[in-house]
């Protein structure tokens, strides 16, 4: 199960290979659930799933799938995903839920999951197309998370909900950072996220 | 001189190549040049013998800002004294106003240049005297109470994310004193907006008269103020707008000094008059049609009071004719203050939120620019074509 080459298909999506960074796919739910760290996790891990089912069922189907009706059978199969998830998340975590709103349903248009699907468990066997799903999935939620986690710091002062910033900062002077909470913020620090990244991998960058 | 020369060309191999201090040439380069006009040329392409050069652009424009910083300086302390019910005696009000200006300007420069010195560093470039202005625009534009460390975050921002990700000065697209000033503004918004915060004293609330108002005539006019009034209430005369002193960023509410500014920049042919004139004629247009249309009392303020207040004319003179950001064809100068002007005034009166509509316009138009510009030389382009095509025919 984890030899080197499949070992690869997990690490590479973390880092070289990262789909918000590297492939620039997923960014508008990146740029909705950061605010905060925790829907921030709940929506990585959902994504996770989904990613990682969808990859193995559509690899299993993948010789009975006629090419031309291919898209659509995709769709299904992520849309019944997504539903499970949805309901998982109304019956168990039901705050996260709501504020998570439609952005939950709206993993099935996410550009990564289509895209993995198309480029990978098309083609692969289930057990591969396993471990890129799980390997996608975490190169999403690893970006989402510091996203979040920088968001949530500078614009509110807490992580997890749970206030970092000592109240004595706040009497000195301190305040929260508005524009953190803003969506444009997101899409900078993943800005920065990628020139970060860019800078110390050299091969990444693009001629 | 003789003696500084001599001393410069001695230290100067330290910073060369494989000298020890080489890591910071660039520093050494700076400050060379800061002394002596640079003996490097031109090696190939075109040659143009001019005597004005980067360091001499800048300074010029730090010149024609002079004006409005001093005046900037001389308000800060004026509208804290009548806020206070001090006695308004020059020299006091001066030096208040020094001591809260001149540290704005310090941290704005300290780690503006502080960043812009690492970035040259770093990328093996010389240090680029584009933050010369910046660095006094952003004092400029900013209320006189600012905290120092916000202000600092800013420079930082604009710095970073404003201009050295694009490729450092002459590269970016948005300009980075409004860059800095939209991030106070959408990160810091009780700092930079409200009616405590434009006079001095007033957030902390030391000796302030009771039930002294500072609200920026900007302001009033947003929540629908039939006039204009001061602190006391009392009406604001078209003069003291003119002459500014009247609450508001340090260096924004003086016309008169902003126009001495004005025709520096137009005397030196720094500033382009075009954009001025465009911007004017946008605001004056948006300004009539709004009093044509006048449905409630913002939008009945007279077109030449639009003018006079808040940011725009200091926007239009020093941000809009900003030569990297703005438009570069004749044509598309035009069309790009036109746009400001006209964009400023509109979203100052029907968005109250954003009540310094002209910080907006001019950051949606500095993206738009290049769009502009490419159209108005596709334009041309086709023009030429049409006539090469013709003549060919007959």
């Amino acid at each position: 199960m984890f030899s080197k080459k499949n070992l690869k298909l997990l690490t590479d999506p973390i880092n070289k290979n990262n789909p918000i960074t590297v492939q620039v796919l997923g960014i508008c739910s990146a740029l909705a659930v950061t605010v905060k760290l925790e829907p921030a996790v709940v929506m990585s891990l959902s994504v996770i799933f989904v990613m990682a089912m969808s990859n193995v069922v559509i690899s299993l189907l993948r010789n009975t799938i006629p090419k031309r009706i291919r898209i659509i059978v995709q769709l299904v199969v992520v849309a019944a995903l997504v539903i499970i998830v949805d309901q998982f998340l109304k019956a168990f975590v039901f705050d996260v839920s709501k504020q998570l709103s439609v952005f939950v349903g709206l993993i099935i248009t996410n550009c990564i999951i289509m895209g993995r699907l198309e480029a990978f468990a098309l083609s692969n066997s289930p057990k591969r197309a396993f471990l890129d799903g799980i390997g996608n999935g975490l190169g999403y939620g690893a970006i989402l998370i510091i996203v979040a986690f920088f968001r949530e710091l500078f614009g509110s002062g807490t992580i997890w909900d749970i206030q970092v910033v000592p109240e004595k900062f706040y009497q000195l002077g301190y305040a929260n950072n508005g524009l953190m909470i803003l969506p444009p913020m997101a899409l900078i620090v993943v800005g920065v996220i990628i020139w970060v990244q860019r800078s110390r991998n050299r091969e990444l960058i693009e001629e | 001189m003789k003696f500084l020369r001599k001393r410069v060309d001695k230290i100067k191999p330290h910073f060369e190549e494989g000298g020890r201090f080489y890591f910071l040439h660039s520093v050494f380069d700076g400050f060379e040049t800061f002394l002596f006009v640079p003996d490097h040329v031109t090696k190939k392409g075109a040659h143009i013998r001019d005597a004005i050069d980067m360091k001499r652009t800048m300074i010029i424009v730090v010149l024609a800002l002079m004006p409005a910083l001093l005046f900037g300086i001389y308000n800060t302390g004026l509208q804290h004294f009548i806020a206070t019910g001090q006695p308004q005696e020059f020299w006091p009000m001066i030096s208040y106003g020094i001591i809260k200006v001149i540290p704005l300007i310090a941290v704005t420069y300290i780690v503006g240049l502080g960043i812009e010195f690492a970035f040259a560093q770093v990328r093996k470039h010389e240090i680029s005297e584009g933050f010369l202005v910046t660095g006094i625009l952003i004092p400029l534009i900013v209320p006189a109470d600012i905290p120092l460390w916000m202000l600092a975050i800013a420079t930082a921002f604009a710095v970073i994310i404003g201009k050295e990700v694009f490729g450092g000065s002459g590269m970016n697209i948005l300009n980075p004193a409004l860059t800095a000033r939209a991030f106070l503004f959408f990160a810091y918004p009780s700092w930079m907006s409200g009616d405590k915060i434009w006079v001095s004293g007033m957030m902390s609330g030391e000796g302030i008269i009771d039930g002294y108002s500072g609200a920026t005539l900007l302001a009033q006019s947003a929540t629908g103020a039939s006039n204009f009034i001061n602190g006391f209430g009392e009406k604001v005369s078209h003069l003291e707008m003119f002459i500014g002193t009247i609450p508001g960023s340090v260096g924004e509410t003086s016309i008169i000094a902003i126009l001495l500014g004005a025709l520096i920049l137009l005397v030196a042919g720094l500033g382009s008059w075009r954009i001025m004139f465009s911007t004017l004629a946008g605001g004056i247009v948006m300004g009539l049609l709004l009093n044509v249309f006048a449905v409630n009392s913002a939008m009945e303020i007279a077109w030449f009071e639009q003018l006079m207040l808040g940011g725009f004319a200091f926007g239009m003179v020093f941000m809009a004719t900003d030569p990297v950001t703005g438009a570069q064809t004749n044509k598309g100068k035009y069309i790009y203050g036109f746009l400001i002007g006209f964009l400023a005034i509109l979203i100052r009166v029907l968005n109250p939120a954003y009540p310094e509509g002209m910080m907006l316009a001019i950051l949606l138009m500095n993206v738009f620019a290049p769009l502009i510009d490419h159209l108005v030389v596709q334009q041309n382009i086709k023009k030429r074509l049409k006539r090469s095509v013709s003549s060919v025919k007959s």
